[in-house]
C-alpha cells in the first residue's frame, strides 16, 4: 500500500517532485514573511523605548502603534 | 467608501485573524493532500500523473488574479489618489509570484510524463513566463529606486502593463493551437472534469487562497509597522 502510493506506476518521481516543490515553496515564503515581520516588530520596539516619556505619550495615542504595543504584551513603556 | 482597507481598521483586524486562518490552512492542506494523493482516481489517459494538477492549477490560478488584483488596485490608487491600494497592492506581489514559480515548475514536471519535454514554447507557457517576468519587475521596482515617488510610479506602470498579459494566458489555448490543454473547469460552461477530481482540486484552491491571505497580512502589517517606524523618528 505504501509502495503504491510511493510508486505510483512509475509516476511517483514527477507526482513527489511537484508536491515537495510546492510545499517548500510555501514553507519558504512564510518563514521569510514571519522573519521580516519580526525584525519590523523589534526594530518597532527598540525605537519605542528610546523615546521620552513624553514622546511615548503622544505615540501611544496612534491606533496602530497601540495594537503594535498589545500584540507583544511583555515589553512595557 | 474605502473604510474597511483603512490601514487602521485592516492592521487590527489583521491580528486577530491571521492565527484563525493559517490553523484553517493546516486543516485544509491536510485534507486536500490526503484527497489529491490518496482519495481521489487516476486518470485514464494520464495516469497518476494527472495528481499534479491539484498543486498546478490552484497555483495558476491565484497567481493570475493576483496580478489582474495588482493591476486593479494600481489603476484605483492612480484614479482615486489612495496609496494605501499600493501598499495593499506591494504586499499582494510576493505570493502572487511564489504561485507563478509553482506554476511553471509543476507545470514543466507535469509536461515530461504526459507531452514528453519539459518545456515548449507554447502560447499560455510563454505568457505564464512573461507574467512571472513581470512580477519580478514589480517586486523589484519597490527595491531598486530610492525616491518613494519613483517606486509607486514605476510599479503602477508595471502593473498597469502586465494587466493586458492576464486576458492573453486565459485565452491563449483558445486563440492559438497550443500543445497546453484548453480549460477542463468552467464558471460559465460545462466543466469536462469528474466531480471526484473536482473536491481535492476545490480543497487545494481554498487551501492556497488562505495561505496567500495570511501571507498579504503578514506582509502588510510589516509594511505598516515600517511606516510607523519612520514615524517614530520624525516624533
Amino acid at each position: 500500500m505504501i509502495e503504491r502510493l510511493f510508486s505510483m506506476e512509475g509516476y511517483g518521481i514527477f507526482v513527489w517532485a511537484a508536491f515537495g516543490f510546492t510545499l517548500f515553496c510555501c514553507s519558504a515564503l512564510y518563514l521569510i514573511t514571519k522573519v521580516q515581520l519580526v525584525k519590523q516588530e523589534k526594530k518597532f520596539f527598540v525605537k519605542f523605548g528610546k523615546l521620552t516619556q513624553e514622546k511615548i505619550e503622544i505615540a501611544k495615542k496612534q491606533k496602530i502603534n497601540k495594537e503594535i504595543l498589545v500584540s507583544k504584551p511583555n515589553y512595557n513603556f | 467608501m474605502f473604510k474597511i482597507i483603512n490601514p487602521n481598521n485592516l492592521f487590527g483586524t489583521s491580528n486577530k485573524i491571521r492565527k484563525v486562518l493559517f490553523f484553517l490552512f493546516i486543516i485544509l492542506i491536510v485534507a486536500g493532500l490526503l484527497e489529491a494523493l490518496w482519495f481521489s482516481p487516476k486518470d485514464y489517459i494520464q495516469n497518476h500523473a494527472v495528481r499534479i494538477m491539484y498543486v498546478h492549477v490552484p497555483s495558476a490560478w491565484i497567481s493570475l488574479g493576483t496580478f489582474l488584483a495588482i493591476g486593479v488596485l494600481s489603476i484605483f490608487s492612480f484614479i482615486f489618489k489612495n496609496k494605501n491600494f499600493l501598499i495593499i497592492s506591494k504586499c499582494l506581489a510576493s505570493s502572487g509570484f511564489m504561485f507563478n514559480i509553482v506554476a511553471l515548475v509543476t507545470g514543466s514536471i507535469w509536461g515530461k510524463p504526459t507531452w514528453g519535454t519539459w518545456w515548449a514554447w507554447d502560447a499560455r507557457i510563454t505568457a505564464m513566463l512573461l507574467l512571472g517576468i513581470f512580477y519580478l519587475m514589480y517586486i523589484l521596482s519597490w527595491q531598486v529606486f530610492e525616491k518613494e515617488e519613483t517606486k509607486q510610479k514605476v510599479s503602477t506602470i508595471i502593473a498597469i502593463l502586465g494587466i493586458v498579459n492576464v486576458p492573453i494566458i486565459k485565452f491563449s489555448v483558445d486563440w492559438w493551437s497550443t500543445l497546453h490543454q484548453s480549460s477542463s473547469v468552467n464558471i460559465l460552461s460545462e466543466s469536462t472534469i469528474h466531480s471526484s477530481m473536482i473536491v481535492p482540486l476545490v480543497i487545494m484552491m481554498v487551501a492556497f487562497v488562505i495561505f496567500s491571505a495570511v501571507i498579504f497580512l503578514m506582509k502588510y502589517n510589516s509594511e505598516i509597522i515600517k511606516l510607523k517606524n519612520k514615524g517614530l523618528d520624525r516624533l
